[in-house]
């Protein structure tokens, strides 16, 4: 182990023991390694969007001779005028920082809502609507070389009724009485067991996020013994 | 006190530290475990495997430090079973963290085991793009319209395996390791369906069930969790028996197993509190009725 | 005009995108395609606008002394330090940011993924917790999850094959591990697909109101 990863071990163990000194109670050292992970967020977030998109996306395309100073391959490039466009709308959108021009950051924001809605228009009515009708279009009575296989048409007939009864539960301009507040019920049911695995798998999740840490706590305690 | 009352007033803090103990103490033994690759992992394990050498992988690292346990080592399986099978791969990211963990990766798997292996040639690192959706958008009409340089600023048009890569339509498959938004849903949405590319996912397990619907009309595959990545492992040592020791999530199955028992002990306690209590609450009604 | 230059801008841009979608040729392929590079930059901005929000926040705090306005001290020293390692290692490194051996890749591993990590790992703690105290069999919906969960834990781990591999080979389907894929198979499906065509549903109807301008609340009041 290099010096530098030897300091980058006991940093990331001591901030480490710092949020899980949560779990016995809120404290100051806590609260510190909370609000630098806020701090550091937000820079990291920041910084990646500066170099891997606006540089080479943006500026790079508007003046590659000046951007090529400091990123070589953009004065590669023709300048492409056209990205004056987004420049001009992003800075709209900072806009918002400035109290009396806060109104001109709607601008941008109606772009980006536009395109997000414009988008999300299509592609959810063709994979998440149209698309899942589809896959639901399944045989209630399946064949097989010995006869009817009753085990997959059973399936079926749960994954079809199952559906069709937890879209009635989310049906609210009807009242869920009579045969239509059975399915709704049967409905409810099925989603219960949809949560419940959702419960299973989010323990395992969060289980291996935990071990995850042990590992490198298991590091560091190496590393001081 | 009771034992009913003790249990029902137990310190959350002592719940803590058994959970602690049930994920370190196995960590420290680190039990040898079997496990079977499902139909749901192995289809994409097939896939790869029946792909004609020179095959075009695109793989997005759509997740971050948070889900490293569960993420890194199927995009390390992933990325192993590429290369041995000498098919390029891509690798680009929708998370800013996304870029970090492919750096990572290149150091454990491409700097590690395939040093044979030529970058530009072999596998390219295009980094990170904003716009979530939107990025997806771009590069599947256009690839050069977004990705006009590699991670460290080379020119794509410098970069042999680039210059027959016009839009994402060009890749045999698109391999996604995600933990969120945007993740597998967007990579189905925005350019499997669209497209008509085949779409694999590795996800944790929180999202796994989510992706369900899309199996297997639209989503060719997915390694749900932990327990996803360590049934791919197991299908690639099972079939390239040298990777053995490089099986990350393998090797920390004990702790899951132990820690997802330990949390159906609390819950039949739990429950067993419960019943007792309202048992307990039942005979009390009842004698202050005859009183 | 303040709001109806917004209203345009959103109608012309959704619509070009729907009539994309439908007509995937130039004109309108190659509009969506430049319309998604504008989207993906006015995205980092957003993140400049995240930045400095957060200042602003933060350095408004420390002026008025405010309650815990040293710990704004801390966020705007972790920002300031990472935002200047960020900047100068891109500099540096031909606008590689991340380069190994730089100063913020460095901080990256040292601090970013060890707090990130560590404070998604915490809800490991709260789950066991919650699974003790709140996961009861109340009502019988509740049982319903709570035998779902059961099987999907158990069903993970050897025991739950140990448990069951007792049963006779006409009723193996009973077998936890069987039954841990057929829930996943089959009534989950059921249950997350429902779910996904409401989303969809939602989510097509709203984008719709936003481009035709029926929906106006993101443009705030005037």
């Amino acid at each position: 182990m290099t010096g530098v990863e030897r300091i980058e071990l006991w940093i990331g163990a001591l901030l480490t023991l710092m949020v899980y000194s949560f779990l016995y109670r809120d404290n100051p050292f806590y609260k510190f390694a909370e609000h630098f992970f806020v701090g550091i967020t937000a820079a990291y977030a920041m910084v990646l969007a500066f170099w891997n998109t606006l540089m080479p996306n943006c500026f790079g395309q508007i003046a590659p001779s000046l951007v090529g100073h400091v990123l070589p391959t953009a004065a590669e490039n023709p300048a492409n005028p056209v990205r004056w466009i987004p420049l001009l709308f992003g800075l709209l959108l900072l806009a918002r920082l400035v109290a009396p021009l806060a109104y001109l950051s709607r601008w941008a924001m109606a772009l980006v809502i536009g395109y997000a809605a414009g988008a999300n228009f299509t592609r959810y009515l063709q994979s998440d609507f149209m698309g899942q009708v589809r896959s639901s279009m399944v045989p209630l009575l399946v064949r097989d070389a010995g006869g009817i296989a009753y085990g997959s048409s059973l399936s079926n007939l749960v994954l079809v009724a199952g559906l069709i009864s937890a879209l009635a539960y989310f049906f609210f301009s009807k009242e869920h009485t009579g045969m239509f507040g059975r399915a709704s019920r049967f409905g409810i049911w099925t989603l219960m067991v949809a949560f419940g695995a959702a419960f299973g798998y989010t323990v395992m999740a969060r289980v291996s996020l935990l071990i995850g840490r042990f590992q490198h706590l298991g590091r560091w305690l190496g590393d001081i013994f | 006190m009771s034992l009913l009352d003790r249990m029902k007033r137990i310190d959350r803090r002592i719940l803590f530290l058994l959970m602690a103990a049930g994920v370190a103490i196995p960590l420290l033994f680190r039990p040898t475990l079997t496990v079977h690759p499902s139909p749901i992992v192995s289809r994409v394990f097939d896939k790869i495997e029946s792909l004609p050498e020179g095959s075009k992988i695109l793989m997005s690292f759509d997740y971050g430090p948070s889900t490293v346990p569960e993420n890194q080592p199927m995009a390390e399986a992933i990325a192993r079973h590429v290369l041995r099978r000498r098919l390029k791969l891509y690798m680009v990211s929708a998370w800013t963290t996304g870029q970090a963990q492919a750096d990572l990766l290149i150091e454990s798997v491409m700097r590690t085991d395939f040093t044979d292996r030529v970058y530009g040639e072999d596998w390219v690192h295009l980094g990170y793009k904003a716009g979530n959706q939107g990025m997806i958008n771009a590069i599947f009409g256009a690839m050069r319209n977004l990705y006009t340089t590699d991670a460290a600023g080379t020119n794509v048009d410098a970069i042999p395996m680039m210059r027959d890569v016009q839009s994402l339509r060009d890749m045999d498959l698109i391999v996604d390791i995600a933990s969120g938004f945007p993740g597998v849903k967007e990579w189905i949405q925005f350019a499997g369906d669209p497209g008509n590319i085949p779409v694999a996912g590795g996800v944790t397990a929180v999202e796994a069930l989510l992706l369900y619907p899309y199996y297997p009309r639209q989503l060719l595959g997915l390694m749900g969790g932990l327990q996803g990545a360590a049934e791919y492992e197991a299908a690639l040592v099972a079939k390239y028996p040298e990777y053995r020791d490089d099986s990350k999530a393998l090797q920390i199955m004990g702790p899951q197993y132990v820690a997802h028992l330990l949390i159906v002990v609390f819950i039949l306690i739990g429950n067993a509190t419960y019943f007792a209590e309202r048992r307990r609450q039942k005979r009390g009604r009842i004698a202050g009725g005859r009183s | 005009m303040k709001r109806q230059i917004p209203l345009i801008i959103t109608f012309s841009v959704g619509a070009l995108l729907v009539l994309a979608m439908f007509i995937p040729h130039d004109p309108f392929a190659a509009a969506n395609d430049e319309l998604s590079v504008w989207f993906d930059i006015i995205a980092s901005f957003a993140f400049i606008l995240g930045g400095g929000n957060l200042l602003r926040i933060h350095g408004d705090k420390i002026y008025r002394r405010r309650r815990d306005w040293p710990y704004s001290i801390v966020t705007l020293g972790g920002f300031l330090l990472m935002l200047g390692a960020g900047l100068w290692s891109g500099a540096v490194s031909r606008g590689n940011a991340m380069a190994p051996g730089s100063l913020f890749q460095a901080l990256y591993v040292a601090a970013y993924a060890p707090m990130m990590s560590t404070m998604y790992s915490l809800l490991a703690f709260f789950v066991a917790s919650a699974s003790y105290r709140a996961f009861r069999a109340k009502t019988r919906e509740a049982t319903v999850l709570l035998l779902a969960a059961f099987v999907i834990l158990v069903g993970r781990t050897p025991v739950g094959y140990h448990l069951t591999s007792w049963i006779p080979q006409p009723f193996e389907f009973l077998e936890i591990p069987n039954l841990f894929g057929w829930i996943l198979a089959y009534p989950n499906t059921a249950g997350q697909r429902a779910i996904m065509i409401g989303i969809a549903l939602g989510i097509i109807s709203t984008s719709l109101r936003l481009i035709l301008g029926i929906e106006r609340s993101h443009l705030g009041g005037d």
